[in-house]
């Protein structure tokens, strides 16, 4: 990763921040319901990017199973709508269990009568669930390529569960949120979307901070430790088990987050968020828009969905093929992906390449930290 | 007794079909640690091959030997999967060996390119392509060694390709114009029939068998000796093993590790095709077809222990035998009589979809006490 990051002026950074609150206020008055609909699901979308970002572009943990705690988040939100808004349904319980004939609520749904249970539960079921499958994984040391093999089996495990339990879940139809009532207003009507998109956009910047907060000082850098060289972070007398499973589960609890977000804009929870190619793009969203960097992850979940709606209304076919040959290329071309090529030697040596820019003779950090030397 | 009959057959039946799948997968992700996430989709172009071969020999030329298509589809597949494999080597797991992750990521966009390709191209203009890949890629190691070494071999290397992607071309063309099934594009899932002396059942000690469960059973039985005497016996079998144990070395004692690597992933996705012409015979044949195997074949490498054929072939028949256990209930009949709870749970789990939750649920656990599956490798090596 570079060291060398640009810094900004003072001024530039503050009007950086005007300009994103009044786009964001202004939102939803100049974009139609539909766009500014995809705009929010994006958003949402990024703060799941956000986790990814943190376990693997910080701890170089490639989970594949981020999927489990986005749904996890997702249900807990859509269960939550579905039983407030179900008291013309008999048994005062959602429709659809009517259907295979369960006349109690199951045991484990009862809580989330309560808003207060739900609102805890969205972040923090998640993440204990992240948190005890990584503790199980990271103890035994499995790590690369096994754990991400693990967490993809996990996720199908959770898939077929979530898929086969009609009477519990819905099973594979989903849990539909767009009918239901929050505060006696429906949740997919027009005022309701806008205030989800607010609610999307402040909770997108607070995990951008809060994941800053994470990366910053030591405990990021016993991450980055981590992901450049295990052994000897636990050789220097750290435990690595503990800050794995710490930022799994905070990546499991963003994800949760991220997935209710998503849930309430889209309208509905299925399995299909389960699914395994799902969780892989989430990998590539934060790969091209620059792994261990914050920014690229958000960016890169906003504009690679963006890319997709666009070009899957226009070419539906191509975009599969885009979307492989996006992978291939990152990988091998943009390892940095788009922000970690900017931040880095990137530009300099495109404009090198073309004779726009003297030639450095050492090597680059070494000419960075002399000049921040003489400046002393 | 006749029940755990029942049941080891069926297991059998499960676990071969997962082990043929999981071989090349064993080869490529035990010998050479390339993570091949396009495993299944290499399954998939075995399976199509069946399909074409099969209504090529339909053609009134061939149709005396249609019986026998299903034999030289397996042929054609490891050939057609292979070559697809090499391909895929050479421009681009060649770049990332040593940082598996990023295999990964790129051989899943390799998937995704290879599944939005049989949907969107004609299956006749893919074996014409496929066709050309073959000759571009092996006529030139086929001239005399004065044209290799000579300055000017780029351009016979060259003229090579041209005429190689005129045949292709021209197979297609000949291909489309002769089978209408395959003249057009369709994103529609396909059938294989298997031949008349496929199908019916056999009887072997009591119990019914379907024939084409039994041919897969032989298909991967051939499959898993053919590669141990090859692993084991020939030359590039133990320049294969003597890469996988230490790359620089053999290096230095003159093997070729870079032919080493073509070849080894050669084999592997060959095998994926061989898989690809089982699977066919078991269902029908859609674009998504190896998404169905792939994580299943992973669980089977990492249980059996990486790098060894032997904990792959346990590993596969154990799941195979455990999920007809589960899925089917046969705990049940065994016992008919047992507590309520332990009843209601084997019920709970006694569908396709549960026993994999259970199956998967059980390998995680393991895994927790042996993380390296049932034979580690041991020594030095390992933590590189």
């Amino acid at each position: 990763m570079s060291l060398g990051k640009i810094k900004f002026d003072k001024k530039i950074v503050l009007s950086f921040w005007i300009i994103l609150i009044a786009l964001i206020i202004a939102a939803p008055t100049l974009l139609p319901v539909f766009r500014l609909n995809l705009l929010g699901r994006y958003l949402s979308l990024s703060i799941v990017a956000l986790g990814v970002d943190l376990i693997w572009g910080y701890t170089g943990l490639l989970s594949l199973g981020q999927g489990i705690f986005f749904a996890l988040g997702g249900y807990c939100a859509a269960m939550y709508l579905q039983i407030t808004s179900s008291s013309e349904f008999p048994n005062n319980i959602p429709e659809f269990f009517a259907l295979y004939g369960v006349e109690k609520l199951p045991f484990f749904w009862e809580p989330f009568r309560s808003p207060v249970f739900t609102f805890f539960a969205i972040w923090i079921i998640p993440a204990s669930v992240a948190g005890l499958i990584g503790f199980l994984v990271f103890r035994n040391r499995i790590k690369g390529v096994y754990f991400s093999i693990l967490t993809q089996a996990s996720l199908l495990v959770f898939f077929n569960f979530f898929n086969g339990q009609q009477k519990l879940i819905n099973g594979t139809n989903g849990l539909k949120t767009d009918v239901t009532q929050l505060f006696g207003q429906m949740v997919g009507s027009e005022s309701m979307q806008r205030i989800f998109f607010w609610i999307t956009a402040v909770l997108v910047i607070a995990a951008w901070f809060f994941a800053k907060w994470v990366v910053k000082g030591r405990f990021g850098n016993i991450l980055i430790g981590i992901r450049d060289d295990e052994p000897r972070v636990r050789f220097t007398g750290y435990n690595p088990v503990i800050f794995k499973t710490i930022i799994f589960s905070i990546a499991g609890g963003l994800a949760g987050i991220s997935g209710a977000l998503y849930t309430v804009q889209s309208g509905i929870v299925s399995p299909q968020f389960m699914t395994v190619p799902f969780s892989i793009e989430m990998v590539i969203w934060v790969a091209v828009g620059g792994r261990g960097t914050l920014l690229g992850a958000i960016l890169g979940a906003v504009f690679i969905n963006y890319a997709k709606s666009l070009v899957s209304e226009a070419l539906p076919a191509s975009w599969m093929f885009i979307q492989g040959g996006l992978f291939i290329l990152v990988v091998t071309a943009l390892p940095e992906g788009v922000l970690g090529w900017i931040q880095g030697d990137g530009p300099r040596n495109l404009l090198q390449r073309f004779g726009l820019k003297r030639k450095i003779e050492t090597y680059p950090s070494l000419e960075v930290n002399n000049k921040e030397g003489n400046n002393e | 007794m006749e029940l755990l009959l029942d049941s080891l057959f069926n297991g059998v039946a499960i676990g071969s079909v997962l082990l043929v799948a999981a071989l090349g997968l064993a080869i490529v992700f035990g010998l050479m640690g390339v993570i091949n996430l396009a495993h299944g989709e290499l399954m998939m172009l075995g399976a199509y091959t069946t399909y074409v071969t099969q209504l090529i020999f339909k053609l009134p030329i061939l149709k005396p030997f249609y019986n026998s298509y299903i034999i030289v589809s397996i042929f054609l597949a490891f050939i057609v999967s292979g070559v697809v494999g090499i391909l895929l080597e050479k421009t681009i797991i060649r770049k990332l060996y040593g940082s598996p992750l990023e295999t990964l990521l790129a051989t899943w966009g390799v998937s995704l390119i290879l599944q939005q390709f049989v949907r969107s191209v004609p299956l006749a203009y893919g074996t014409g392509l496929i066709i050309s890949l073959l000759i571009g890629l092996f006529l030139p190691t086929t001239f005399p060694s004065k044209i290799k070494e000579s300055i000017n071999f780029k351009y016979f290397k060259f003229s090579s390709w041209i005429f190689s992607a005129l045949a292709g071309v021209l197979t297609g063309s000949v291909i489309s114009s002769s089978v209408s099934k395959l003249s057009r594009a369709s994103a529609r899932n396909v059938d294989v029939t298997a031949p008349s002396w496929m199908r019916g059942q056999v009887e072997i000690i009591g119990t019914a068998f379907p024939k084409t469960r039994l041919m897969i059973i032989v298909i991967t039985l051939i499959s898993v000796i053919a590669i141990t005497l090859f692993l084991n016996q020939s030359a590039w079998g133990m320049r294969i093993r003597a890469v996988t144990q230490n790359r620089q070395m053999s290096d230095c004692l003159g093997i070729s590790t870079e032919k080493v690597d073509i070849i080894t992933f050669g084999i592997g996705s060959g095998l994926a095709g061989v898989a690809g012409v089982a699977v066919s015979l078991l269902g029908s044949v859609g674009p998504n077809v190896g998404g169905n195997y792939i994580v299943g074949c992973f669980m089977v490498v990492v249980l059996g222990g990486v790098g060894n054929l032997l904990g792959t072939v346990l590993a596969s028949f154990g799941i195979g035998i455990m999920t007809d256990l589960i899925g089917a209930g046969r705990l049940l009949s065994i016992w008919p009589d047992m507590p309520l709870p332990l009843s209601n749970t084997i019920n709970f789990f006694a569908t396709t979809s549960m026993a994999r939750v259970m199956i998967f649920a059980l390998i995680v656990i393991f895994l927790q006490f042996k993380p390296t599956g049932l034979f580690p490798q041991k020594g030095r090596m390992v933590e590189n």
